[in-house]
């Protein structure tokens, strides 16, 4: 739906030239072949499922399933408005936003996906490894380029990560998938301890900047934080860097074990000590070969692309007065920019009874008009699945308020309680064993009072529908998981886990709650934080002091009377 | 039962017969385990002509006249996300 | 039955593979590495091209010395998901500076082809029915790429900036 009054605006990010478009679309050729192929029986499902995965498609409980790569969460209006016709066109109007920071279309026809490849390439977008055994997205903090916490802006650095790793010819038949992640500030806001590897931009003694790698963090059966493999890597080494950690873990991963291919299982096996010395030694050579070198004039280049927009001057400094609701959203979804006069806005997918990360593609359409008319054109999908509008002035936040109300976008609750993440689960997900988005929803409801929010504080709910752990479990401060028990549906409990610098797996607490159960179980465990907590401890903080034990004793509390 | 999906659509089907429906109520109930098992054996054999993708067999139950799946995600399956009720088969959306 | 792939036609293969357990024949011969380094002194010692079969776990470096003896080295696929291989034959021709043939083996599809060809693979074992039309075809369908290989193909980078 075009809105005439407002004038498109085109954000400062990477910009495809000639080989980047003719890269995606014989991308798209490529993968329409495969589909002819498989329809005409050429290529068996084992074969094609490969091929599809690292095209995005998944095949789930209702249908397909096609993931759009959002890189490094960043958006322009152009794209979004695409999203929304896809939704549209191909869908049921609407899409999922997810915890990498990627779109999901869940209601999509095999012999649709080229059609919609190519319309994603006409916005410069693709699926190009969001799924597979190979290098998926890279994902980013979400406050990038607006913050004044970081060292630098790290998409160009993700972009060059994105490049190098697409259609990587040694890397697209790894043993499982691996996930990469960048960071420049101290505050961790894109969980790269999480990750396969992460690369945090960081300052040396000399304050010279380089790179700190790290590797094997991981979620899924068996949750790993990352080791460090290099406290320091130099700007023009970093690519020969990765791809020596990758070449080591495609060569020596097991094989033989879907569940153990991971490379925190690898690590941990063979020891981070032993895994720096196979890094070292490939890196050594590769960066003796010189072919992977990065040079500054190319990371100039690519910088470049992600210059900050003309900020206004001038403007004034102080957010306005605009109501208590207002004021009660600005308090939580309104973050410090690093210029006078700008702030950084958060939508939360969130309100209290929404599935979490939805959004309908006219929500999409008018998310379009606000990034155009407030932020300069571009959003962000962060990992906690929610939007961030990076750069909006002061004065505009009730205006963007307003209308984030008439969308039902305007609960005033990042990173509280009823900020959930959760993944599809068994409403959606063919490896669910349980729903999490109804969950979600009931402790949403249940602690929707706003009073009670502020009360409580942080508190970080992640909720996965299965082992996989797509919602993070393992990183929530308190984290849910769906498991069956006789085809019963029952939740775990899994307290003090985080996704932050402070990055910590949770630890289960024990035996499940029923559906109707958990929500209270979850209650009774929040006050037993809000009666012995100190002054200005977190939820985490009082469970890290304290430890299991209260909390369990309460939670079953209830069951066993 | 025994269900699967279509290949271009990811429609989800159930077995009736030697062919397939879109609707569980429609579907055959298999009774005896080799009758399942003839019947699973038959999708297997008929996967090389390319229209429908992974064929299982899955537990049902008759509650009260009606054939319902046993497991949670088999009732999920045939009706639609419970999240979403009006989309789906059990919103009418026979198709995905 | 198998085709040979090599300089883009089909191609006579002039080595024997030989069984672990089999007599060695006259000619060039393609033994399995646990066979070569039983045999090793026999088969240095023959005046003919010798062809080691390494399966997926099997980690080049193991040749060790002797890969200079080798014309042939043979990379199998026991299933096209593994893809060790591919790191191997990237190993084959940096590390341990391999020139002779890196033939690709095994379950491999059409469509890791052109990854096969980028990592150093200049010889691939085919079903019957995988033509030469096929083969080029999978070699051009991404016409650039964005990371350096062993095929020494520019860079999207570098012809960015016009080299």
């Amino acid at each position: 739906m075009l809105n005439t009054l407002i004038k498109p605006v085109a954000p400062n990010m990477y910009r495809y030239d000639e080989f980047d478009a003719q890269f995606v679309t014989e991308r798209v050729n490529q993968f329409a072949g495969q589909v002819a192929r498989r329809l005409s029986g050429e290529l068996t499902e084992d074969q094609f499922k490969p091929l599809r995965l690292m095209n995005g498609l998944y095949l789930q409980l209702h249908a397909y399933m096609l993931r759009i790569a959002v890189p490094y969460g960043t958006l322009s209006s152009k794209q979004m408005r695409k999203l929304a016709h896809i939704a549209r066109t191909y869908d049921k109007n609407f899409g999922h936003f997810t915890t990498r920071t990627n779109l999901q279309f869940n209601w999509i026809k095999l012999v649709d996906v080229p059609k919609i490849l190519r319309e994603l390439a006409d916005v410069e977008m693709h699926c190009i490894q969001t799924s597979g055994n190979c290098v998926r997205n890279v994902t980013a903090d979400q406050f990038a380029g607006a913050t004044d916490e970081e060292i630098e802006d790290p998409r160009p650095l993700a972009e060059i990560i994105r490049q190098w790793s697409s259609l990587h010819p040694e890397f697209v038949f790894l043993a499982r998938k691996f996930k990469i992640a960048v960071g420049a500030t101290e505050k961790d806001r894109a969980a790269l301890q999480w990750h396969d590897m992460a690369v945090q931009i960081v300052k040396n003694a000399q304050g010279r900047v380089g790179y700190k790698v790290m590797a094997g963090g991981g979620m899924g059966r068996t949750p790993y934080v990352a080791h460090v493999m290099s406290e320091f890597v130099e700007r023009e080494d970093i690519l020969a860097y990765l791809e020596a950690v990758l070449r080591v873990y495609n060569q020596d991963s097991r094989r033989d074990n879907i569940h153990k291919q991971r490379i925190k299982i690898l690590i941990n096996t063979i020891g981070p000590e032993e895994m720096r010395r196979r890094v070292a030694r490939e890196f050594e050579e590769l960066k003796r070969m010189g072919t992977l070198q990065l040079p500054q004039d190319e990371l100039d280049r690519i910088t470049a692309y992600f210059a900050p927009p003309k900020f206004e001057t001038g403007l004034p400094d102080t957010i306005p007065d605009a109501g208590p609701d207002f004021a009660n959203w600005a308090a939580t979804n309104v973050h410090k920019h690093k210029a006078p006069g700008y702030a950084i806005a958060t939508i939360t997918l969130k309100t209290p009874g929404q599935v979490p990360g939805d959004a309908t593609s006219e929500q999409m359409d008018v998310i379009a008009d606000l990034m155009d008319q407030f932020s300069v054109g571009e959003v962000r999908v962060t990992h906690e699945q929610n939007l961030v509008l990076p750069h909006v002035r002061k004065q505009d936040l009730p205006a963007i308020y307003a209308k984030l109300k008439e969308l039902d976008f305007a609960a005033p609750n990042a990173g509280l309680i009823t900020d959930i993440i959760a993944c599809p689960g068994l409403d959606y997900c063919d490896l669910a064993n349980a729903r999490s988005i109804p969950i979600a929803q009931s402790i949403a409801k249940k602690f929707e009072n706003l009073d009670r929010q502020h009360e409580i504080g942080e508190l970080k709910i992640k909720i996965s529908g299965c082992i996989n752990a797509c919602g993070h479990h393992h990183a929530g401060h308190i984290g849910i998981l769906g498991v069956d028990k006789k085809g019963v549906e029952f939740y775990q409990l899994i307290l003090g886990g985080s996704g932050a610098e402070d990055a910590s797996i949770g630890e289960i607490m024990g035996p499940g709650f029923g559906e109707h159960e958990i929500a209270d179980a979850v209650e009774r465990v929040v006050n037993v934080y809000l009666k012995t907590r100190k002054p200005g401890e977190r939820f985490l903080d009082t469970y890290r002091r304290l430890g299991m034990a209260p909390f369990k004793d309460a939670a079953y509390e209830k069951v066993a009377a | 039962m025994l269900t699967a999906n279509r290949l271009r659509d990811g429609d989800v089907l159930y077995r009736k017969g030697s062919g397939w429906v879109l609707m569980l109520s429609d579907g055959e109930v298999y009774r005896e385990q080799a009758a399942a098992d003839a019947a699973l054996a038959a999708a297997t054999a008929e996967l090389a002509r390319n229209e429908f993708v992974a064929p299982y067999l899955f537990e049902v139950r008759e509650v009260g006249g009606k054939i319902i799946p046993v497991k949670e995600r088999e009732i999920i399956r045939a009706a639609g996300p419970t999240v979403h009720p009006h989309t789906g088969k059990q919103a009418g959306q026979f198709h995905a | 039955m198998t085709k040979l792939i090599k300089s883009g036609a089909y191609a006579q293969d002039t080595f024997v593979p030989v069984a672990d357990d089999a007599a060695l024949p006259e000619g060039a011969v393609l033994v399995s590495l646990a066979r070569f380094q039983k045999d090793r002194e026999a088969l240095l010692a023959r005046n003919t091209p010798i062809g080691v079969k390494l399966q997926s776990s099997e980690n080049p470096e193991t040749l060790g010395a002797d890969i200079n003896h080798f014309s042939l080295i043979a990379l199998e696929f026991p299933k096209f998901r593994d893809g060790r291989a591919f790191s191997w034959a990237r190993m084959l021709r940096t590390r341990l500076g391999f020139t002779g043939e890196i033939r690709a083996v095994g379950d491999f599809l059409y469509d890791q082809v052109n990854y096969q060809h980028r990592v150093g693979f200049d010889a691939w074992e085919v079903p019957d029915n995988f033509t030469i039309e096929m083969f080029n075809h999978a070699l051009t369908e991404m016409t650039n790429v964005y990371q350096p290989s062993s095929d020494g193909k520019k860079t999207i980078r570098e012809l960015r900036a016009g080299k």
